[in-house]
C-alpha cells in the first residue's frame, strides 16, 4: 500500500496536465470531472495509506519511497524522496480530504462562470504543489512545492483577469511572498554551506552537533525560514496580501488562503521544528509574530464591511494562533489547530461563496441582512462554523484545538502569549458573530435565491460535520515526529484554562449579541464619534499597513527607477535602435512599387559592379 | 572579320543595348518596354555572333539560338503580363501598377 504514495502526488498532476492539453476540446462537465475525479483518486489512495498507516504502523513511524535523485553534481546530490510519518500524513488528509470537497463545491459554484478547464487546471496542479510539498523528503522539493503553490496563488487570485484589480491583488500576493521567499531561500543556502545537506532529517540530526544551543549562526538560519513561513502564512508583517487575495473565486479562497497554503509555514516550522528547538530565540520571535498578528487581525476583522475580508482577516488571525502554539513548543496543538481550522475555515468560506451567489454577487454584509429564513443551509453553516472558529465549548471541532493551544501557552509559561491568547479567543466570537448577526438576522435587504445540486449541499453537510466535536476527537498521529510539550502544570490548571477560555468565548459571543443584534444603537453611536470613526477606518485599512509600504518601499522604488531611467548610458543604448529605425525608413522609401525604377537601380548596380570589375 | 569591324559590332551592340535600357528607363507604356527589352536582347545576341565570328567558332551561333528562344520565352510572359495589366488597371502604364510600393 505504502507503494502507492507516488500516485497522491501524481494523480492531481496528471489532472493538470489532462486539462491544459484539452482546456478548448473539453466540455466544461468534462474538464469539472478530469479535475474532481483526478483529485477523488488522490483522496482514495490517502485514505487507502492512511489506514494502513494505522493498522501496519512502518517502522520507525515513518516509511520513505525514494524515487529518483535529481542531480550529482560536486557532491551536491539531492534525492528525491517522498517520506510519510504523521505528520505528512495529516497534511495529505488535510489537503486531499478538504481539497477533495472544495473542489466538489467548486462544480456548483463555478458553473455559473464558466471557464472550467483553465479553472480545475490551476486548481489540480495547486494540489499537486501543495501535496509535493509535505511529501517531500528534502527541504530542496520542499521549496520547489512551496513555489508551486505561490504560482498557482497567483494564477488563481487573477483568475478573472478581465478586471484589472485582480490582476493587481494577484501580483501584490506573488511579490509579498516572494520577500518571504527570498529569505526562505538565503536561509537553505547557509542551511546547505553549514551542513552539507537538504535533507530534513539528516540537517536536524547534524544541526545538532554543528550548531550550539541558541549559537548566532542556527539564530539566523531559523530567523530566515521564519521569514519565508510568515510570507507564506500571511503573518505580520508580510500579512498584506491575504485580505487582496479574495479577489479569486471563492472555492479558490477556501482551498488555498484558507485550508493548505498560509497553513504550508506552520508546516515549515512543525517540520524543522528540531532546528528551532535549537534557537530559542527564534522561537520566541514565532510566537510574539503569531500573537501579534492575532491580536491586529482580530481587530480589523471588527470593522471589515466584505463578506470574504472578515473571513480573510479571520485566518490570519486563526494562523496566529498556530504560530504562537509554535512559539511555545506546543507543536501538536498547532497541527490540531491547523487541521481543525482547515475544517471549519473551508465552511465558512464555501457557505460565504453561497451567500454571495445566493444574493446575486453581493458581497457587502450590509447589503444582505435577515437571510436566516431565505437560507436556512447557509445559516447552518454559519452558525456552526462560526461556533467552531469562535471556540465554543465542548461542542465544536475549535474549541478542542484552541484550548489546546491555551493551555500549552499556559503550561509553558509564556503568559504573555497565553494572555495575547485569552484576547484573541474573546474578539474572534466579537466579529465573528456580528458577520452572523448583520446578514443573517435582523431585516430582510436582499431576495436571495436557494442553491440546488448535491454538488452543493453535500460538501457543506460533509465540513459541517467535521468542524462539530467529530473533527476534534480526530487525533493526528503526530507522536512520533512531533516531542511533546516541555510544560507541566497540575491537572487542575488545565481544568481551570479550559473552563477560562470556554468562559471567555461564551463572554464574547454574548457581548457580540448586545452589540450587534437588533439596533446596533451603541456601535452606531461609537462609529458615529470621531475617535471611533478613525478607528474604524484605519482598522478598515487592515492597520494601514498597505499605506506604510507604499511611502515606505514602492514610493522610494519607484521614484529611484525614474530617475535611473534617463541616465546617459540608457541614451547611448536606446540610440542603436534610433538608428536603425532611421536605416529602416529610409529603405522603406526606396520600395517604390514602380518598375522603371527598380530597371534603373538594377542597371545603376550593374555599372557599379562593372566599374568595380574594371577599374 | 578581323579585329577593326569586331570592334565596330560591339559598339553597335552597346549602343542598341543603351537604347534599349534607356527605353525600358523612360517609357511607361509596357508595350513599349517589351519591345525595348528585346531590342537588349538582341544587342546581346549580336554581341555573341560577332565574336563567333571573329574566333571562328560555332559557340556564338549556339549562343544566339539560346538568346532566341530566351526572347521569345520573356515576350509569351511580357505580353501575358500586359493583358493582365490592361484588365486590371484599364492602361498599359506601369506606373499605375505601383500598389506595392513600401
Amino acid at each position: 500500500m505504502y507503494n502507492l504514495l507516488f500516485v497522491i502526488f501524481l494523480a492531481p498532476f496528471l489532472g493538470f496536465v489532462a486539462l491544459t492539453i484539452g482546456r478548448s476540446r473539453l466540455s466544461e462537465s468534462a474538464a469539472t470531472a478530469i479535475g474532481i475525479g483526478t483529485l477523488g483518486v488522490s483522496a482514495l489512495t490517502t485514505l487507502a495509506v492512511g489506514i494502513e498507516f494505522f493498522v501496519h504502523p512502518p517502522a520507525g513511524g515513518a516509511f520513505t519511497q525514494p524515487l529518483w535523485q535529481w542531480l550529482d553534481v560536486g557532491g551536491f546530490a539531492p534525492r528525491f524522496a517522498l517520506r510519510l510519518d504523521g505528520l505528512s500524513l495529516t497534511m495529505l488528509g488535510v489537503i486531499t480530504g478538504v481539497g477533495f470537497f472544495i473542489h466538489v463545491f467548486a462544480a456548483w459554484y463555478m458553473r455559473e462562470y464558466g471557464d472550467c478547464a483553465r479553472f480545475f487546471s490551476y486548481m489540480n496542479l495547486f494540489v499537486a504543489s501543495m501535496l509535493f510539498l509535505v511529501l517531500g523528503d528534502n527541504l530542496l522539493f520542499l521549496f520547489f512545492g512551496w513555489e508551486g503553490v505561490g504560482l498557482c496563488s497567483y494564477l488563481l487570485i487573477g483568475f478573472w483577469y478581465k478586471d484589472p484589480a485582480n490582476g493587481a491583488a494577484a501580483r501584490k500576493a506573488f511579490i509579498v511572498t516572494r520577500v518571504g521567499d527570498a529569505l526562505f531561500a538565503i536561509g537553505l543556502f547557509w542551511l546547505y554551506r553549514d551542513l552539507g545537506t537538504l535533507d530534513i532529517q539528516q540537517a536536524v540530526l547534524l544541526a545538532q552537533r554543528h550548531f550550539d544551543l541558541g549559537g548566532p549562526q542556527i539564530t539566523a538560519i531559523t530567523l530566515l525560514l521564519l521569514g519565508g513561513a510568515v510570507g507564506k502564512s500571511a503573518q505580520l508583517p508580510l500579512q498584506t496580501w491575504l485580505p487582496d487575495a479574495m479577489a479569486g473565486p471563492t472555492p479558490v479562497s477556501a482551498l488555498i488562503h484558507a485550508a493548505t497554503m498560509v497553513t504550508a509555514g506552520v508546516y515549515l516550522i512543525a517540520r524543522t521544528h528540531g532546528l528551532f528547538e535549537l534557537a530559542p530565540y527564534s522561537l520566541e520571535a514565532v510566537g510574539v509574530i503569531g500573537a501579534t498578528t492575532l491580536l491586529l487581525a482580530s481587530c480589523a476583522a471588527l470593522v471589515q464591511t466584505d463578506i470574504k475580508r472578515i473571513l480573510a482577516y479571520s485566518t490570519m488571525s486563526q494562523i496566529g494562533y498556530m504560530f504562537l502554539a509554535l512559539g511555545c513548543a506546543a507543536w501538536e496543538a498547532s497541527i490540531f489547530h491547523l487541521m481543525t481550522h482547515a475544517f471549519f475555515k473551508a465552511l465558512l468560506f464555501l457557505t460565504s461563496g453561497a451567500v454571495i451567489l445566493a444574493c446575486h454577487h453581493e458581497q457587502d454584509i450590509f447589503k444582505m441582512g435577515g437571510l436566516r429564513r431565505q437560507l436556512p443551509l447557509e445559516y447552518a453553516c454559519f452558525l456552526v462554523g462560526g461556533l467552531a472558529l469562535s471556540a465554543f465549548p465542548l461542542v465544536t471541532a475549535g474549541y478542542y484545538s484552541k484550548d489546546e493551544i491555551l493551555w500549552e501557552a499556559y503550561a509553558s509559561g509564556h503568559m504573555r502569549l497565553f494572555l495575547a491568547g485569552l484576547a484573541g479567543a474573546f474578539l474572534t466570537p466579537l466579529y465573528t458573530f456580528r458577520l452572523i448577526f448583520i446578514v443573517f438576522h435582523g431585516e430582510a435587504r436582499i431576495h436571495a435565491h436557494r442553491g440546488q445540486g448535491v454538488t452543493y449541499w453535500l460538501p457543506l453537510a460533509v465540513l459541517l460535520m467535521f468542524s462539530t466535536f467529530i473533527g476534534g476527537m480526530i487525533h493526528p498521529p503526530l507522536a512520533d515526529v512531533l516531542p511533546a510539550a516541555t510544560g507541566h502544570a497540575a491537572n487542575g490548571a488545565k481544568l481551570t484554562v479550559g473552563i477560562l477560555s470556554g468562559a471567555v468565548a461564551l463572554c464574547g459571543i454574548a457581548v457580540a449579541c448586545a452589540l450587534f443584534l437588533g439596533r446596533r444603537r451603541l456601535v452606531t453611536w461609537f462609529a458615529g464619534t470621531p475617535p471611533g470613526a478613525l478607528l474604524a477606518r484605519w482598522w478598515l485599512q487592515g492597520w494601514s499597513f498597505d499605506w506604510l509600504y507604499d511611502r515606505l518601499l514602492v514610493r522610494p522604488v519607484v521614484w529611484f527607477a525614474r530617475v535611473n531611467i534617463s541616465d546617459g548610458i540608457d541614451l547611448a543604448i536606446l540610440a542603436i535602435p534610433a538608428a536603425l529605425r532611421w536605416l529602416n525608413g529610409a529603405l522603406v522609401r526606396t520600395e517604390t512599387g514602380r518598375i522603371r525604377w527598380y530597371a534603373a537601380s538594377m542597371a545603376a548596380g550593374a555599372v557599379l559592379v562593372v566599374a568595380m570589375v574594371f577599374l | 572579320m578581323n579585329a577593326a569591324s569586331l570592334q565596330f559590332t560591339l559598339m553597335l551592340a552597346g549602343i542598341l543595348f543603351s537604347l534599349g535600357l534607356l527605353g525600358v528607363l523612360v517609357r511607361r507604356n509596357l508595350l513599349f518596354v517589351l519591345m525595348s527589352i528585346e531590342i537588349m536582347i538582341n544587342a546581346a545576341g549580336l554581341a555573341f555572333v560577332a565574336a563567333g565570328s571573329r574566333w571562328a567558332q560555332a559557340d556564338g551561333q549556339v549562343m544566339f539560338l539560346m538568346v532566341l528562344t530566351l526572347a521569345a520565352a520573356e515576350t509569351s510572359v511580357g505580353l501575358a503580363m500586359l493583358l493582365q495589366l490592361h484588365r486590371r488597371f484599364g492602361t498599359l502604364d506601369t506606373d499605375a501598377a505601383s500598389d506595392m510600393g513600401g
